[in-house]
Protein backbone atom coordinates (compact mmCIF):
# COMPACT_ATOMS: atom_id res chain seq x y z
CA UNK A 1 0.00 0.00 0.00
CA UNK A 2 2.67 2.48 0.82
CA UNK A 3 4.19 2.06 -2.61
CA UNK A 4 0.95 4.44 -4.08
CA UNK A 5 1.20 6.80 -1.49
CA UNK A 6 4.58 7.94 -1.78
CA UNK A 7 3.79 10.69 -4.25
CA UNK A 8 0.55 11.66 -2.51
CA UNK A 9 1.91 14.93 -1.50
CA UNK A 10 3.08 16.52 -4.38
CA UNK A 11 1.36 18.64 -6.70
CA UNK A 12 -0.50 16.86 -9.86
CA UNK A 13 2.20 17.68 -12.87
CA UNK A 14 1.18 20.01 -15.30
CA UNK A 15 -1.09 18.44 -18.65
CA UNK A 16 1.40 18.24 -21.37
CA UNK A 17 0.68 20.84 -24.34
CA UNK A 18 2.83 19.07 -26.43
CA UNK A 19 0.52 17.70 -28.90
CA UNK A 20 -2.25 20.91 -28.86
CA UNK A 21 -0.53 22.45 -31.70
CA UNK A 22 -0.86 18.83 -33.85
CA UNK A 23 -4.79 18.96 -32.56
CA UNK A 24 -5.31 21.94 -34.22
CA UNK A 25 -3.88 21.56 -37.39
CA UNK A 26 -5.72 18.55 -37.48
CA UNK A 27 -9.04 20.97 -37.52
CA UNK A 28 -7.78 23.08 -39.65
CA UNK A 29 -6.96 20.57 -42.45
CA UNK A 30 -9.96 19.56 -42.00
CA UNK A 31 -11.57 22.95 -42.96
CA UNK A 32 -9.58 23.41 -45.66
CA UNK A 33 -10.19 20.50 -47.42
CA UNK A 34 -14.01 20.21 -46.95
CA UNK A 35 -15.15 24.26 -47.58
CA UNK A 36 -14.87 26.52 -50.09
CA UNK A 37 -13.77 30.12 -50.42
CA UNK A 38 -16.66 32.90 -50.26
CA UNK A 39 -17.06 34.17 -53.87
CA UNK A 40 -18.39 37.38 -52.63
CA UNK A 41 -20.01 39.65 -50.16
CA UNK A 42 -23.76 39.58 -50.45
CA UNK A 43 -25.65 42.72 -50.63
CA UNK A 44 -28.68 41.34 -50.99
CA UNK A 45 -30.83 39.27 -49.04
CA UNK A 46 -31.68 35.85 -50.82
CA UNK A 47 -33.23 33.71 -49.16
CA UNK A 48 -34.05 30.87 -51.28
CA UNK A 49 -36.99 28.62 -52.40
CA UNK A 50 -37.67 25.63 -51.10
CA UNK A 51 -37.34 22.41 -53.34
CA UNK A 52 -37.05 18.62 -53.48
CA UNK A 53 -36.05 17.57 -57.14
CA UNK A 54 -32.28 18.95 -56.61
CA UNK A 55 -28.89 18.34 -58.13
CA UNK A 56 -26.25 19.26 -56.88
CA UNK A 57 -23.78 21.77 -58.57
CA UNK A 58 -20.38 19.85 -58.68
CA UNK A 59 -17.55 21.78 -60.41
CA UNK A 60 -17.69 24.76 -58.32
CA UNK A 61 -15.33 26.29 -60.57
CA UNK A 62 -17.68 26.35 -63.66
CA UNK A 63 -20.55 28.03 -62.01
CA UNK A 64 -21.10 31.34 -62.24
CA UNK A 65 -23.71 33.39 -59.71
CA UNK A 66 -26.35 35.81 -60.28
CA UNK A 67 -27.62 37.04 -57.25
CA UNK A 68 -30.88 38.63 -57.08
CA UNK A 69 -32.94 40.16 -53.62
CA UNK A 70 -34.08 43.16 -51.13
CA UNK A 71 -30.69 44.85 -51.11
CA UNK A 72 -29.27 44.90 -47.43
CA UNK A 73 -30.56 48.07 -45.12
CA UNK A 74 -27.23 49.68 -45.35
CA UNK A 75 -27.52 50.50 -49.01
CA UNK A 76 -31.94 50.78 -49.45
CA UNK A 77 -31.08 54.75 -48.77
CA UNK A 78 -28.80 54.50 -51.96
CA UNK A 79 -30.99 51.86 -54.00
CA UNK A 80 -34.39 51.63 -52.66
CA UNK A 81 -36.22 48.32 -51.42
CA UNK A 82 -37.19 47.05 -54.77
CA UNK A 83 -35.29 43.78 -55.41
CA UNK A 84 -31.92 43.99 -57.59
CA UNK A 85 -28.95 42.03 -59.22
CA UNK A 86 -25.89 41.59 -57.77
CA UNK A 87 -22.94 40.36 -60.14
CA UNK A 88 -19.78 39.79 -58.56
CA UNK A 89 -19.66 42.67 -55.85
CA UNK A 90 -21.46 45.13 -57.26
CA UNK A 91 -25.47 45.95 -57.95
CA UNK A 92 -25.90 45.68 -61.37
CA UNK A 93 -28.75 46.26 -64.11
CA UNK A 94 -30.24 43.69 -67.01
CA UNK A 95 -28.25 44.75 -69.65
CA UNK A 96 -25.02 43.80 -67.27
CA UNK A 97 -25.46 40.40 -67.54
CA UNK A 98 -24.62 39.56 -70.88
CA UNK A 99 -21.12 41.26 -70.32
CA UNK A 100 -20.66 39.04 -67.32
CA UNK A 101 -21.56 36.11 -68.68
CA UNK A 102 -18.96 36.79 -71.44
CA UNK A 103 -16.59 38.05 -69.17
CA UNK A 104 -16.98 35.08 -66.93
CA UNK A 105 -16.50 32.60 -70.36
CA UNK A 106 -13.48 34.73 -70.77
CA UNK A 107 -11.66 33.33 -67.72
CA UNK A 108 -12.71 29.67 -68.15
CA UNK A 109 -10.30 27.82 -70.55
CA UNK A 110 -11.69 26.92 -74.34
CA UNK A 111 -12.38 23.17 -73.49
CA UNK A 112 -13.80 24.22 -70.01
CA UNK A 113 -16.43 26.74 -71.81
CA UNK A 114 -19.62 24.28 -72.89
CA UNK A 115 -19.72 23.40 -69.74
CA UNK A 116 -20.53 26.23 -67.76
CA UNK A 117 -23.29 26.23 -65.29
CA UNK A 118 -25.12 30.04 -64.62
CA UNK A 119 -26.65 29.50 -60.99
CA UNK A 120 -29.58 31.96 -60.36
CA UNK A 121 -29.88 32.49 -56.66
CA UNK A 122 -32.74 34.60 -56.23
CA UNK A 123 -34.82 35.42 -53.27
CA UNK A 124 -37.92 33.64 -52.97
CA UNK A 125 -40.27 36.83 -52.62
CA UNK A 126 -38.65 38.02 -56.27
CA UNK A 127 -41.60 38.96 -58.79
CA UNK A 128 -40.78 37.23 -62.24
CA UNK A 129 -40.56 40.20 -64.10
CA UNK A 130 -36.75 40.71 -63.61
CA UNK A 131 -36.21 36.98 -63.63
CA UNK A 132 -37.66 36.36 -66.58
CA UNK A 133 -35.83 39.60 -68.02
CA UNK A 134 -32.37 37.91 -66.99
CA UNK A 135 -33.49 34.70 -68.55
CA UNK A 136 -33.83 36.70 -71.95
CA UNK A 137 -30.52 37.72 -71.43
CA UNK A 138 -28.68 34.61 -70.76
CA UNK A 139 -30.21 33.11 -73.95
CA UNK A 140 -28.70 36.17 -75.81
CA UNK A 141 -25.71 35.40 -73.96
CA UNK A 142 -26.10 31.49 -75.10
CA UNK A 143 -25.59 30.62 -71.68
CA UNK A 144 -28.59 28.02 -71.65
CA UNK A 145 -27.48 25.81 -68.80
CA UNK A 146 -28.88 27.26 -65.50
CA UNK A 147 -29.36 26.25 -62.24
CA UNK A 148 -32.30 27.48 -59.96
CA UNK A 149 -30.82 27.53 -56.75
CA UNK A 150 -32.98 26.31 -53.87
CA UNK A 151 -32.50 24.30 -50.55
CA UNK A 152 -33.35 20.95 -49.26
CA UNK A 153 -37.52 20.49 -48.72
CA UNK A 154 -37.87 19.08 -45.14
CA UNK A 155 -41.41 16.87 -45.89
CA UNK A 156 -43.23 14.47 -44.48
CA UNK B 1 31.66 24.22 -28.20
CA UNK B 2 30.52 21.66 -25.64
CA UNK B 3 27.50 23.95 -25.26
CA UNK B 4 23.76 22.48 -28.06
CA UNK B 5 22.08 24.77 -29.74
CA UNK B 6 19.13 25.87 -27.69
CA UNK B 7 15.71 24.55 -28.82
CA UNK B 8 12.93 26.70 -30.65
CA UNK B 9 10.29 27.50 -28.27
CA UNK B 10 7.09 25.37 -29.29
CA UNK B 11 4.75 26.84 -27.50
CA UNK B 12 3.49 29.77 -29.68
CA UNK B 13 2.96 26.58 -32.13
CA UNK B 14 -0.45 26.56 -31.13
CA UNK B 15 -1.51 30.31 -31.07
CA UNK B 16 -0.28 29.98 -34.74
CA UNK B 17 -1.99 27.14 -35.82
CA UNK B 18 -5.51 28.73 -34.09
CA UNK B 19 -5.14 31.68 -36.05
CA UNK B 20 -5.02 30.06 -39.28
CA UNK B 21 -7.93 28.12 -38.32
CA UNK B 22 -9.79 31.02 -37.15
CA UNK B 23 -9.35 32.71 -40.41
CA UNK B 24 -10.54 29.52 -42.49
CA UNK B 25 -13.65 29.42 -40.48
CA UNK B 26 -14.35 32.99 -41.11
CA UNK B 27 -14.00 33.32 -44.59
CA UNK B 28 -14.68 29.98 -46.51
CA UNK B 29 -18.14 28.02 -46.50
CA UNK B 30 -19.69 24.60 -46.44
CA UNK B 31 -22.95 24.69 -47.81
CA UNK B 32 -23.06 22.18 -51.15
CA UNK B 33 -24.77 24.62 -53.57
CA UNK B 34 -27.69 22.67 -54.68
CA UNK B 35 -30.59 23.70 -57.04
CA UNK B 36 -32.99 22.79 -60.05
CA UNK B 37 -31.22 22.09 -62.99
CA UNK B 38 -32.82 23.53 -66.29
CA UNK B 39 -32.10 24.18 -69.75
CA UNK B 40 -32.82 27.52 -71.54
CA UNK B 41 -34.11 27.08 -75.04
CA UNK B 42 -32.10 28.59 -77.79
CA UNK B 43 -32.13 32.20 -78.41
CA UNK B 44 -33.98 32.96 -81.76
CA UNK B 45 -34.40 36.41 -83.23
CA UNK B 46 -38.13 36.96 -83.38
CA UNK B 47 -38.14 37.75 -87.16
CA UNK B 48 -36.95 33.88 -87.46
CA UNK B 49 -39.27 32.61 -85.52
CA UNK B 50 -40.00 29.05 -87.59
CA UNK B 51 -44.01 28.90 -87.80
CA UNK B 52 -43.82 25.27 -89.19
CA UNK B 53 -42.99 24.12 -86.07
CA UNK B 54 -46.70 23.58 -84.42
CA UNK B 55 -47.44 21.70 -81.65
CA UNK B 56 -50.97 20.00 -81.35
CA UNK B 57 -53.50 21.78 -78.52
CA UNK B 58 -53.73 17.87 -76.90
CA UNK B 59 -49.52 17.73 -77.10
CA UNK B 60 -49.67 20.24 -75.06
CA UNK B 61 -49.74 20.93 -70.91
CA UNK B 62 -50.31 24.39 -70.41
CA UNK B 63 -49.62 25.91 -66.53
CA UNK B 64 -50.29 29.21 -65.85
CA UNK B 65 -49.43 30.99 -63.02
CA UNK B 66 -50.77 34.17 -62.60
CA UNK B 67 -50.14 37.15 -60.23
CA UNK B 68 -52.09 35.79 -57.19
CA UNK B 69 -49.87 32.90 -57.34
CA UNK B 70 -52.82 31.04 -58.52
CA UNK B 71 -52.54 27.68 -61.11
CA UNK B 72 -54.32 27.44 -64.21
CA UNK B 73 -53.60 23.92 -65.54
CA UNK B 74 -55.02 23.13 -68.98
CA UNK B 75 -57.80 25.84 -68.23
CA UNK B 76 -58.48 24.64 -64.91
CA UNK B 77 -57.74 26.12 -61.62
CA UNK B 78 -55.40 23.76 -59.68
CA UNK B 79 -53.59 23.08 -56.36
CA UNK B 80 -49.62 23.04 -56.65
CA UNK B 81 -50.26 19.45 -54.74
CA UNK B 82 -52.37 18.14 -57.30
CA UNK B 83 -50.12 19.04 -60.21
CA UNK B 84 -47.27 16.05 -60.05
CA UNK B 85 -50.18 13.80 -60.29
CA UNK B 86 -51.59 15.21 -63.07
CA UNK B 87 -48.60 15.46 -64.79
CA UNK B 88 -47.37 12.25 -64.66
CA UNK B 89 -50.45 11.60 -66.24
CA UNK B 90 -50.29 13.81 -69.04
CA UNK B 91 -46.87 12.23 -69.86
CA UNK B 92 -47.75 8.50 -69.14
CA UNK B 93 -50.90 8.96 -70.70
CA UNK B 94 -51.26 4.80 -69.70
CA UNK B 95 -54.76 4.46 -71.52
CA UNK B 96 -53.83 6.07 -74.60
CA UNK B 97 -57.06 9.11 -73.73
CA UNK B 98 -57.64 10.91 -77.01
CA UNK B 99 -57.04 14.01 -75.19
CA UNK B 100 -53.84 13.22 -73.66
CA UNK B 101 -50.78 13.78 -75.87
CA UNK B 102 -50.10 11.02 -78.61
CA UNK B 103 -47.56 8.69 -78.57
CA UNK B 104 -44.52 7.91 -81.75
CA UNK B 105 -42.33 4.40 -81.89
CA UNK B 106 -39.10 5.25 -81.36
CA UNK B 107 -36.15 2.82 -81.06
CA UNK B 108 -34.25 3.05 -77.76
CA UNK B 109 -31.69 0.79 -76.62
CA UNK B 110 -32.60 -1.88 -74.07
CA UNK B 111 -35.90 -1.55 -74.84
CA UNK B 112 -36.45 -1.94 -78.57
CA UNK B 113 -39.07 -0.67 -79.99
CA UNK B 114 -40.95 1.77 -77.85
CA UNK B 115 -44.37 4.64 -77.69
CA UNK B 116 -42.13 7.63 -76.70
CA UNK B 117 -44.58 10.70 -76.00
CA UNK B 118 -44.72 13.96 -77.95
CA UNK B 119 -46.30 15.57 -74.88
CA UNK B 120 -44.37 19.37 -74.22
CA UNK B 121 -45.39 20.80 -70.78
CA UNK B 122 -45.04 24.95 -71.41
CA UNK B 123 -45.13 26.67 -68.05
CA UNK B 124 -45.83 30.78 -68.32
CA UNK B 125 -46.04 32.77 -65.76
CA UNK B 126 -47.10 36.80 -65.26
CA UNK B 127 -44.61 39.35 -64.55
CA UNK B 128 -45.51 39.50 -61.09
CA UNK B 129 -45.64 36.10 -59.58
CA UNK B 130 -43.35 35.25 -57.17
CA UNK B 131 -40.47 33.28 -57.93
CA UNK B 132 -40.71 30.74 -54.52
CA UNK B 133 -44.31 30.16 -56.73
CA UNK B 134 -42.66 29.85 -59.87
CA UNK B 135 -39.82 27.37 -58.39
CA UNK B 136 -42.60 25.15 -56.54
CA UNK B 137 -44.44 24.40 -59.52
CA UNK B 138 -40.79 23.63 -61.84
CA UNK B 139 -40.15 21.67 -59.00
CA UNK B 140 -43.48 19.39 -59.32
CA UNK B 141 -43.19 19.69 -63.06
CA UNK B 142 -39.84 18.53 -62.61
CA UNK B 143 -40.71 16.06 -59.84
CA UNK B 144 -43.05 14.56 -62.13
CA UNK B 145 -40.93 13.59 -64.99
CA UNK B 146 -38.12 12.00 -62.54
CA UNK B 147 -41.02 10.19 -60.47
CA UNK B 148 -41.83 8.36 -64.12
CA UNK B 149 -38.12 7.96 -65.23
CA UNK B 150 -37.78 6.38 -61.61
CA UNK B 151 -40.63 3.72 -61.65
CA UNK B 152 -39.72 2.91 -65.30
CA UNK B 153 -35.61 1.70 -63.76
CA UNK B 154 -37.21 -0.22 -60.94
CA UNK B 155 -40.00 -2.50 -63.42
CA UNK B 156 -37.26 -2.81 -66.11
CA UNK B 157 -33.75 -2.80 -64.24
CA UNK B 158 -34.54 -3.27 -61.25
CA UNK B 159 -32.64 -0.82 -59.57
CA UNK B 160 -33.26 3.34 -59.00
CA UNK B 161 -32.56 5.87 -61.88
CA UNK B 162 -29.89 7.08 -59.40
CA UNK B 163 -27.91 3.78 -59.29
CA UNK B 164 -28.04 2.66 -63.37
CA UNK B 165 -25.54 3.25 -65.73
CA UNK B 166 -24.92 6.13 -67.54
CA UNK B 167 -26.26 4.35 -70.70
CA UNK B 168 -29.50 3.10 -69.17
CA UNK B 169 -30.17 6.64 -67.62
CA UNK B 170 -29.96 7.65 -71.09
CA UNK B 171 -32.23 5.17 -72.68
CA UNK B 172 -34.92 6.40 -69.81
CA UNK B 173 -34.41 9.82 -70.40
CA UNK B 174 -35.47 9.13 -74.07
CA UNK B 175 -38.37 7.53 -73.25
CA UNK B 176 -38.91 10.45 -70.90
CA UNK B 177 -37.64 13.64 -71.95
CA UNK B 178 -37.72 16.84 -69.80
CA UNK B 179 -39.58 18.75 -72.18
CA UNK B 180 -40.56 21.60 -69.95
CA UNK B 181 -40.51 24.98 -71.99
CA UNK B 182 -40.27 28.21 -70.08
CA UNK B 183 -40.41 30.26 -73.44
CA UNK B 184 -43.77 30.00 -74.93
CA UNK B 185 -43.97 27.91 -77.48
CA UNK B 186 -46.99 28.61 -80.31
CA UNK B 187 -49.81 26.37 -79.76
CA UNK B 188 -52.65 25.88 -83.08
CA UNK B 189 -55.14 22.89 -82.74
Amino acid sequence: MSKFRKKGGKELPPISTASLPDIVFMLLFFFMVSTTMREVTLNVKVKLPEATELSKLEKKSLVSYIYVGEPLPQYQKVFGKAPRIQLNDQFADVSDVRDYITAEREARSEDEQPFMITSLKVDENTKMGIVSAIKQELRKAAALHINYSSRKKIQR
Amino acid sequence: MSRKVPEIPSASLADIAFMLLIFFLVTTTMDVDSGLERRLPQWVDQDQIDDNTQIKERNIFVVLVNTNNDLLVEGEPFRIEDLREKTKEFMANPNNDVTLPEKELKEVPYFGEVEVTKGVISLQNALDTKYGTYIAVQNELVGAINDLREELAKSKFGKSYEQLDEDHQKAIREIYPSKISEAEPKKVD
